[in-house]
């Protein structure tokens, strides 16, 4: 909402207080002051001046040489508009004047002759183009006859005003108003109001004779008023009204409609003019739509309508989308000379749903659609039909054709004052409070600290005790509320065990190398089904769709991280970051059915993707790119530090993973994600070099953690080691002869580790060799020779059993 | 005999003053002290002479055995130690060459905020709250207040999957889910941070996906004052102990009375600049006694339980805090703008 400080000054005194105090006032008790800035840039010595003669310049055709009278002196101004005329009141910018933007007026010769001045144009003073009249969009601006010449033609064009733009929450509607914005500033200043008086000289003619009004869905349309005015001339509204239009940011059309924009300001009801005598007919009837229903709006579009939208018909046809626009045909126009004026209250869901339905959202649609004070429908009704016999030659017919079954009560709030005070933690007395309640000019009956509020319909966002809390706090003053900090046990909070674990894993990989990275949880069609983990494919899930999506590349939920994780990499790479190691832990969405019918589940896992270098050393020649193992053992080191413990890693099978060099993660046999190496063709896609992914599902992790730590002695008999080295088919997997020796070598085979593999040169073909160590311990005793010759040969008896392995050497 | 005894102790010593090393050193050790050296030839020798004077060349040949025995060892202690000063010298390194690295990573900077503001809540009592990301209609409006067709829906436009399904717009349906499996039972104190969406075209102010942290008190006698002294103890502790925090009435259909806090800016302390707009404050957090409605709904009888609740982006705490100019950079991950907040 736009307020202009001029305006506001004829319903509240405002001089002893600047724009700028003022501002800051209302935005303190409630209502944020966006800006306070004057209409246009500082103008200076810009006068009315009469264009006394108007001749071609001697040496250019488009430019006239005009004499033209300031009131003390007479200057020779050379004018390039073709709107020009001898005997116009016009803007002059004489010499030394400064215009928005910065420019300075001085004397110039133009084509060989002196010009001292420029007469102006309303965008050269400041105004936007959008608000001009038309008459005046491509030349200069012309006054009507009622202004002296040799005034200050800033003020005339009441360009010394000042604009508060407020930024309104949806509750305080009232202040779509001026009138409204009046009673809060009086309440916040705690002065006195003045409202316009309505007052009209009827004719002796009764509208009723002339039209009738019949609503036939009195829930949408409570209220329905018709007002005739006879006798219009329509032609330009005053120039104070216009400006006043401006400054709200209405461009002023003619005095009919400019009339029904100025009551909507000034009462924030809109209203609508028809043209009586091309309204089709003597009745209003007020209906809903029927399906496929046509009108022509006054911005020339068909319209087709639904059962949804109310429309003003005339009987027979549509006229009007209620409270949103009006039709083409009955629209008020220069031959216009009688008016069917409407004031009515409309629905706001109605209204709401049409003004989004064509897209029509208007300052009068916006107003429905908060809601406007059913007190004032009529009355602004009435106010548009005084201006009009003003500032339109109207002759206003006596009463109003009117359908009104309009719920005008009031709320009536009760309390005392330690209620209030329970709440805000204050000790505000029962007086302070009624001179606060009586500020707002909320009338209020009190019986010591018994307070019964009756609230005016203009305030129809406050009805229980809570609001008129806020509204003694805000007019109080939150600045005077104390500090304290709550009363009662304090409780301890802390972070459950799953939250704990999620900060604990961002703390390994954050210290083993990996940057935690953000990616956006909607992604596209084809992303939303790539990398998706075994044993979340198991489930066979649909990616959620977004009803509406706003673009196409974020129109589905993800079912992995990994699809927008690799094109964080990409990102990097185009820009010449090439070693890069990104982990994200968030949420997938996993849906079952094609259609989404019920809230489908959220599962939280944690994937990393790395590509590039994974160590590098330069002047040692140390260099490492990332590979399967350097991923895998960052993986192995938070199963650890997280305590999960039994993790298998098996060759596996993932789309969008290298067939050769995939692992799928088990614990106890349930798959918890996968670890590999993207598969060349995707990694072609993303542009990307080898990069090795993993993906892990964090809520079954949680579920495999040893959540109980245990003590273990520390051994006090010494341990031997032996080596073993064996020969088997390269296809042999090193898990399954680790396990087995692990499963033959005895309860005192406390280690094994493979500490070389090799295949090649010297090997059998299709043969590897794999050594392990292994370290036996007894808790409870010195081993002996024997003890640990009868374990090394279990181990290669059931390894040569099993997987035909030879010791070698 | 005398003079040949004198004779071998100079040249012995003359011997191991010019030894370069331990072995030149062992060398003359054997030569002089071993059984087959002079010495040794000399005392042989000793019969010959008259008995009063053995005695005398006997003390005279220890004495020379001992002082040539003595220099050799000092002798070896300096060349031991020059030796050791020479290996030294030659294990010398360029300390100032760069060391192995270490691979660092670190949180993104809106895990490190959040979690910041996670523990400044524990600390005063809080427990932290999530919820699903995709939410009931229900939960995500209804349950606050905000039924079918209430024009403050239109703050946040969602992103709708079904009528009834949607990507939750604010954090404010885990406070709706936690109250409700309270049972009517208070205290209620939590915070709820995680991931919302809402239609938003992505701009450097304007994210369709961004985060909240919404932070909730229900019990009995809740006053209005607790929230603006646990909002204060906040933001002292958040943004520093010298800056000051306003509330300004503002609108949340959630919460009645509703207000707004500003801190006041760091900038120009209050004057006054272009961070602040000119107004000397900047705006933080949305906050509000808990709307009855809201109670109700949740199974809270508000004749007897009352609260607040509260509400902020870390996203612009970060933006305003960092002097971060583009929210884009949180969900874009280009390494240059994570590697910037790896301090613990
Ligand atoms: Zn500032």
């Amino acid at each position: 909402m736009l307020v202009s400080i001029n305006w506001l000054k004829q319903y509240i005194d405002l001089d002893d207080i600047t724009p700028e105090e003022l501002a800051e006032k209302i935005t303190k008790s409630g209502i944020e002051v966006d800006s306070a800035e004057p209409i246009v840039d500082q103008i200076k010595n810009v006068v009315v001046g009469y264009v006394k003669s108007c001749e071609k310049h001697p040496n250019a055709d488009k430019l006239n040489l005009c004499q033209v009278d300031v009131g003390d002196e007479e200057l020779q101004i050379i004018c390039g508009a073709p709107n020009v005329q001898a005997g116009q009141k016009v803007a002059v910018a004489k010499p030394g004047a400064r215009l928005p933007g910065g420019m300075k007026i001085k004397k110039a010769k133009l084509r060989g002759v002196e010009s001292q001045g420029m007469i102006c144009s309303l965008q050269e003073l400041g105004i936007d183009d959008k608000f001009v009249q038309k008459e005046f969009s491509d030349g200069i601006f012309v006054f009507a006859d009622d202004v002296e010449v040799g005034e200050d033609a800033i003020e005339r064009l009441n360009l010394n005003d000042t604009i508060l733009e407020l930024e309104l929450t949806p509750n305080r509607s009232d202040c779509l108003s001026m009138i409204g914005v009046a009673y809060e500033v009086a309440a916040i200043l705690g002065k006195d109001i003045k409202l316009p008086e309505v007052a009209i000289d009827y004719v002796d003619d009764a509208a009723t004779d002339h039209v009738q009004v019949r609503v036939e869905t009195p829930e949408l349309n409570p209220y329905y008023g018709a007002f005739i005015i006879r006798n219009i001339q329509v032609g330009p509204s005053p120039l104070w009204m216009q400006n006043r239009l401006i400054a709200a940011g209405i461009r002023p059309i003619n005095n009919v409609v400019d009339i029904t924009n100025y009551v909507l300001l000034e009462y924030g009801q809109p209203l609508h003019a028809f043209d009586y005598d091309r309204f089709g007919s003597k009745e209003v009837v007020v209906r809903t739509a029927e399906k496929d229903e046509k009108i022509q709006t006054l911005d020339d579009v068909e319209r087709t309508l639904s059962e949804d939208h109310l429309v003003i018909t005339n009987g027979k046809e549509p006229v009007a989308i209620a409270g949103v626009m009006g039709g083409a045909d009955s629209e008020v126009n220069d031959e216009t000379t009688t008016v069917l004026l409407e004031a009515a209250y409309f629905d706001s869901l109605s209204v709401r749903k049409a003004a989004k339905d064509h897209q029509l959202r208007s300052e009068a649609s916006i107003r429905f659609e908060k809601g406007v004070d059913p007190n004032r429908v009529k009355e602004a009704g009435l106010r548009a039909c005084q201006l009009l016999e003003q500032y339109a030659g109207g002759e206003v017919l006596s009463g109003v054709a009117e359908f009104n079954g309009l719920d005008v009560t009031e709320e009536v709030v009760t309390f005392t004052s330690d209620q209030i005070n329970r709440v805000l933690g204050t000790e505000i007395k029962a007086d302070e409070m009624e001179d606060i309640i009586t500020k707002l000019r909320f009338s209020c009956e009190r019986d010591g600290n018994q307070f019964k509020v009756t609230v005016p319909t203009r305030r129809g966002d406050i009805s229980i005790v809570e609001d008129m809390v806020e509204e003694i706090a805000r007019i109080f003053g939150y600045d005077n509320l104390p500090y304290t900090l709550p009363e009662g046990a304090g409780q301890a909070g802390r972070l459950t065990e799953k939250q704990q674990l999620k900060r604990k894993i961002h703390q390994y990989l954050q210290g083993s190398g990996l940057n935690e990275s953000w990616t956006y949880s909607l992604t596209t069609e084809e992303r939303s089904g790539l990398l998706v983990s075994p044993e979340v494919r198991e489930q066979e899930p649909v990616p959620v769709q977004l009803a509406m999506p706003m673009s196409e590349s974020h129109s589905h939920l993800r079912l992995s991280l990994l699809p927008e994780l690799l094109a964080s990499l990409q990102y990097n790479i185009a820009r010449k970051q090439n070693d890069l190691a990104l982990y994200e832990m968030g949420s997938i969405c996993i849906n079952h059915d094609k259609t989404v019918t019920k809230q489908p589940a959220e599962q939280l896992r944690l994937s990393g993707a790395l590509t590039g270098l994974w160590m590098n050393h330069p002047w040692q020649q140390e260099k490492k790119p990332v590979d399967f193992y350097v991923v895998k053992g960052i993986l192995e080191g938070l199963f650890e530090f997280v305590q999960i413990n039994g993790v298998q890693f098996e060759a596996g099978e993932v789309d969008g993973i290298h067939p050769g060099r995939c692992a799928v993660i088990k614990v106890k046999g349930d798959t918890i994600g996968f670890l590999g190496q993207l598969h060349p063709a995707l990694q072609e896609e993303y542009d990307l070099k080898d990069t090795y992914v993993f993906d892990l599902n964090l809520d079954k992790m949680y579920e495999y953690i040893e959540k109980e730590e245990r003590y273990q002695p520390i051994p006090r008999y010494p341990s031997i080691s032996q080596d073993l080295a064996f020969v088997v088919d390269e296809q042999v997997p090193s898990s399954n002869l680790l396990q087995a020796i692990k499963d033959a070598g005895g309860s005192y085979l406390q280690k094994v580790e493979v500490f070389d593999v090799y295949q090649g040169e010297h090997m059998e073909e299709g043969k590897k060799s794999i050594a392990y160590s292994l370290l036996f311990q007894n808790p409870e005793a010195t081993l002996t020779d024997e003890e640990v010759d009868q374990a090394r040969e279990e181990i290669i008896q059931t390894v040569k059993e099993k997987f035909n392995a030879q010791l070698r050497g | 005999m005398k003079e040949r005894l004198e004779e071998l102790r100079n040249e012995a010593l003359e011997k191991v003053e010019k030894a370069e090393n331990i072995k030149e050193l062992q060398d003359v050790r054997v030569s002089y002290l071993g059984k087959k050296g002079p010495i040794t030839e000399v005392l042989r020798g000793m019969g010959k002479l008259p008995a009063e004077e053995r005695p005398v060349i006997g003390q005279l040949a220890n004495d020379v055995r001992e002082s040539i025995a003595r220099a050799i060892e000092d002798k070896q202690t300096e060349l031991e130690k020059e030796a050791l000063e020479q290996r030294l010298r030659e294990e010398t390194i360029d300390v100032t060459l760069p060391g192995r690295p270490n691979q660092v990573g670190g949180p993104h900077l809106l895990t490190k905020l959040i979690q910041e503001i996670e523990d400044l809540f524990i600390g005063m009592g809080f427990e932290v709250a999530e919820g699903p990301e995709v939410e009931t209609d229900y939960y995500n409006f209804e349950a606050l207040n905000l039924p079918k067709g209430h024009p403050a829906r239109d703050m946040q436009d969602s992103f709708y999957i079904t009528e009834e399904i949607l990507m939750r717009t604010h954090t404010s349906p885990v406070q709706a889910r936690t109250m409700e499996k309270h049972e009517g039972k208070g205290p209620v104190k939590i915070i709820c941070p995680g991931k919302v969406y809402r239609r938003d075209t992505d701009d450097a102010t304007h994210s369709h996906q961004f985060t909240q942290i919404e932070g909730l008190f229900v019990d009995k006698n809740v006053r209005m004052s607790d929230l603006k002294g646990v909002l204060n103890t906040f933001a002292k502790k958040m943004f520093g102990e010298d800056r000051e925090i306003r509330l300004r009435p503002s609108f949340f259909p959630f919460t009645e009375p509703s207000v707004e806090m500003d801190i006041s800016c760091k900038i120009c302390r209050g004057e006054g600049c272009s961070v602040c707009k000119g107004t000397g404050w900047i705006e933080i957090l949305g906050a509000g006694m808990v709307h009855p409605n809201v109670l109700r709904m949740a199974g809270f009888d508000p004749d007897v339980y009352n609260g607040f609740a509260f509400g902020m982006g870390p996203e612009r705490i970060a933006m305003l805090k960092y002097g971060i100019d583009d929210i884009r950079h949180f969900y874009i991950n280009d390494v240059r703008f994570l590697k910037q907040f790896h301090q613990a």
